[in-house]
């Protein structure tokens, strides 16, 4: 009697199935899975946050555009320096305010349209104007990082905007003006946060229509589903589900066309399953290696490149947290009882050296003749005693699960540091936080620990962008008012002069030295891999790396 | 049978209102509250007070639980404060994933665990039934990452037999309509696709079915062992009744009761299960998802996941009992 119900549940389920079979079609169009010698699927750590970078600030969001969009100027291949991009050369005026981009010609964008001098201003007025949610740091931060503010600033707390207004004076000239001369002009345009999008593509996907509210922003179309630029790839799918986002070969680029066809971002969150997966053939590249990996894939015969270093790691002293700390001998004696070469001959990944300025030697207006505080536990003891802080006792934070390029490991950065200090007799009282949020928040924002330590990876090679991001206002971070200070820091940024600027930066950097705010320790160069049989791209220190010229052997 | 379905999914109801006061009370009672989950330490008074002032905290408790229960009606569980996106929008883009990988991890604990367990009942003493408790001590004892990462390991980095990481090869470029994936590919007829999802599932499901395959295996055993010694499987021996008459309809049968309910016990603690698996096998499912949300405080989305585990667990049992009339229909009587 019970026997047929079995039967009936399968044939339901088996005309349910065929139900549902016949109303899907696919939509995959062959080419996409042809050799695999023209895809290559690269593991990245994390999903991009958007995919118009105006609003983007997190590296795997920059890494899509990057490949999609193109921007006036750009770094050199492999460098820092300022290389033409969608302009070909650029000139500033007598008053260092207005610079003339001279663009070149012949380039579309993935749309089908024509780039040229009225775009870019379409761009530029498109930032400048943005109003609402837009004016959100959270949404434009580099746009707020490097000029400031907006036409008409919504929040108080807002700058003045160092743009100033846009004009086409033909197809392939076009004039930026500013409200004053900035150092940061123009390498800072080199942001791909600065990339030119299409002006057809911005008004038809409503892109500056970004809405929710602050706490839960909703982008519009065109920064989830259609970024259009002129870059040697063109987006084709994110597949949220899979993890994966798509980009296909922009056949009617206007330089050296992709060698790739396909090229596929794949997140994988964990680095060892990424390790894993380019082992087992599954991705046939990622970024983040773990600086322990990079010998044993080398030995593999992975093709590991290595960044050249372009960060920093730091020890900060934060001068509030401890009365004692704002003595400047007290600061030398800690610099002094470092033992910095033994922590990166130790700890820090081959290629690794010792810092002697808050920026690295790539950077223009680093200064080799700085205050260097070598090694000397006994010097540091004397100018304890001297200070009459002999029995300093200090309150050291480090963070928790974290690894960043210039610390893959910072509990034993923070074991070495902490012995060094206990041996000129400073008694250490641990303090670990966990990175995020935690750890972050309190070392940046004024809590009563005495020191930390943490570091920072240039956006773009100026000196303002390390050392004016640290000190150029008191910052929580360091507990310091020192007005002489920042006021170089005002002359400099604003000289318009680069030779001139570059020797007040290698003053600033003297400077910082003598003041000693903390101490810089390193810098570490990070590593990224490519398979076996894959060749062509040159590792950058801005992570900048170029896959259309990636290949296979 | 439709008034049993009914009262049961009517019992949800009180079911999940007291877990999500449990739940709220929780969240309102940690260390600083949930502005602290957001501010973190650098928070000063003013923006704490702040933030209190715009999630509402600052109104009685019992206003606040009534909102917090009107938006749940609604399907509604807030905003990640990671992803900055709507908790449910993240749980429906996700689900399929864990579903698919969960419902195989299912099939092969359920399919092996319950020959396996009968055998070695059977063969009771002899290598089979040695091999299979011990095993299945193996099975428990393994913490499911590291088994994770052996099978990675062998199967794929070393062998390449099976793919280390993700739920599809991207290269297919598939077509998704579901975001089931395996069905996806059946329903728009792209079988490599469809193969390909398999595929992907096969470590990762193994990895998750190690601890309900060894607990199934036992259980049968234990429960199989018992009937056997029962009079009416004598009695039935002794009437001349075949061995395969006996087995499946004196003694399967009358075992299988204990191994239905520990079944859905399993299934339910097969999501939690998940959080660890997805994150070896980088498997987008709620599970690596749920990961990374504990690693930031992820409230909101923590709170979604227990309520919708509470909501499986209370499901899979229903179906269970459903399943004892048809195993018992002693059940049924009641």
């Amino acid at each position: 009697m019970r026997a047929p119900r079995p039967k009936v549940a399968i044939a339901a389920v088996a005309v349910a199935a065929l139900a549902v079979a016949g109303c899907a079609e696919s939509n995959r169009d062959d080419s996409s899975s042809g050799s695999k010698k023209d895809t290559l699927v690269f593991g990245v750590a994390g999903d991009p946050k958007v995919l118009d970078p105006s609003f983007a600030s997190d590296g795997e969001s920059l890494r899509v555009a990057r490949q999609v969009f193109e921007t006036l100027v750009r770094p050199e291949e492999g460098g820092t320096k300022v290389t033409p991009g969608l302009a070909e050369s650029w000139t500033p005026d007598a008053a260092g305010t207005t610079w003339t981009f001279k663009l070149r010609s012949g380039v579309k964008f993935h749309d089908g349209t024509d780039f040229n001098a009225e775009a870019v201003c379409v761009n530029f007025n498109r930032w400048y104007n943005a109003k609402g949610l837009m004016q959100s740091p959270d949404v434009t931060a580099y746009w707020q990082d490097v000029m400031g503010g907006f036409a008409a600033n919504e929040n108080a707390d807002l700058p003045p905007s160092l743009f100033k207004s846009c004009a086409a004076k033909d197809a392939t000239t076009v004039d930026l003006a500013f409200t004053r001369v900035s150092s940061k002009i123009p390498a800072a345009l080199m942001l791909p946060s600065f990339s030119i999008h299409s002006p057809k593509a911005l008004q038809e996907f409503d892109a500056s229509n970004v809405g929710g509210t602050a706490e839960d922003i909703k982008y519009p179309a065109y920064a989830t589903e259609h970024p259009t630029g002129t870059g040697p790839f063109k987006f084709k799918t994110w597949d949220v589900a899979n993890k994966t986002l798509t980009l296909e070969r922009n056949e009617d680029y206007s330089g050296t066309k992709a060698k790739l066809k396909t090229l596929i971002f794949k997140t994988i969150s964990d680095e060892n399953a990424r390790k894993q997966a380019l082992r087992s053939g599954d991705i046939q590249g990622y970024d983040l290696v773990g600086p322990a990996d990079v010998e044993p894939l080398k030995g593999e015969g992975f093709n590991v490149l290595t960044r050249p270093a372009f960060n920093v790691l730091y020890l900060a002293i934060n001068q509030k947290g401890n009365p004692k700390l704002a003595d400047p001998k007290v600061r030398q004696a800690i610099a002094y009882a470092l033992n910095r070469q033994q922590l990166v001959d130790s700890k820090l990944p081959p290629g690794a050296k010792v810092a002697d300025n808050f920026m690295p030697d790539t950077v223009e207006g680093w200064n080799g003749d700085v205050t260097k505080y070598t090694y000397d536990p006994a010097k540091a003891k004397a100018l304890l005693a001297e200070a009459g802080a002999s029995n300093l006792t200090l309150k050291f934070h480090y963070p928790t699960e974290v690894t960043r390029p210039y610390m893959p490991n910072p509990k034993d950065i923070f074991e070495l540091l902490s012995a060094d200090l206990k041996a000129v007799g400073i008694t250490v009282q641990a303090i670990p936080l966990k990175w995020s949020p935690d750890y972050l928040n309190a070392t940046t924002s004024g809590s009563k620990h005495d020191i930390h330590f943490l570091g920072w990876t240039g956006d773009y090679g100026d000196a303002y962008n390390f050392i004016g991001t640290f000190f150029d206002r008191p910052k929580d971070e360091w507990g310091f008012n020192n007005k002489a200070l920042f006021d170089q820091f005002k002359d400099a940024d604003t000289t318009a002069d680069a030779a001139a600027r570059t020797e007040k930066y290698k003053a600033l950097n003297k400077a910082v030295m003598d003041f000693l705010p903390g101490v810089p320790i390193s810098h570490s160069p990070p590593a990224i891999v490519f398979g076996k049989d894959v060749t062509g791209v040159k590792a950058s220190p801005l992570t900048d790396e170029r896959y259309a010229s990636a290949e296979f052997k | 049978m439709f008034r049993f379905i009914v009262r049961r999914l009517l019992q949800l109801i009180p079911t999940l209102f007291g877990l999500s006061l449990l739940l709220f009370i929780w969240l309102r009672r940690l260390p600083g509250g949930p502005e602290t989950a957001i501010l973190g330490e650098r928070g000063t008074p003013e923006m704490r007070a702040a933030i209190r002032h715009n999630m509402g905290l600052d109104e009685p408790i019992l206003v606040q639980y009534g909102r917090f229960v009107r938006r749940m009606v609604k399907l509604d569980l807030g905003t990640s404060t990671s992803t900055k996106r709507a908790v449910t929008t993240e749980f429906i883009e996700r689900f399929p994933g864990t579903v698919e990988l969960t419902i195989t991890a299912m099939v092969i604990a359920i399919g092996i665990g319950i020959p396996l367990g009968y055998l070695a009942a059977r063969r009771r003493g002899r290598f089979l039934d040695h091999a299979s408790v011990g095993g299945s001590l193996i099975g428990i004892c393994i913490p499911v990452f590291f088994l994770g990462y052996v099978l990675k390991a062998i199967f794929s980095e070393n062998l390449h037999w099976f793919p280390s990481s993700g739920r599809q090869d991207p290269t297919l470029g598939a077509t998704r309509v579901t975001n089931f994936f395996v069905l996806d590919g059946l329903m728009t007829r792209e079988w490599d696709a469809a193969a390909d999802a398999l595929w992907h599932l096969v470590l990762p499901a193994i990895a998750l079915a190690s601890i309900p395959l060894a607990i199934i295996v036992r259980i049968t055993r234990a429960s199989v062992l018992e009937v056997l010694n029962e009079d009416f499987v004598r009695t039935a021996e002794a009437k001349g009744l075949t061995e395969q008459t006996v087995r499946s309809r004196h003694v399967l049968r009358n075992a299988m009761l204990p191994v239905a309910t520990s079944i859905g016990l399993l299934a339910g603690g097969l999501l939690s299960g998940a959080v660890l698996t997805e994150t070896v096998f980088a498997f987008s499912g709620i599970g690596a998802f749920v990961a990374e949300a504990i690693g930031q405080r992820d409230y909101p989305v923590l709170m979604g996941f227990i309520l919708i585990i509470a909501v499986v667990y209370v499901l899979v049992n229903l179906l269970v009992d459903l399943s004892y009339s048809f195993i018992d229909p002693r059940v049924r009587v009641r």
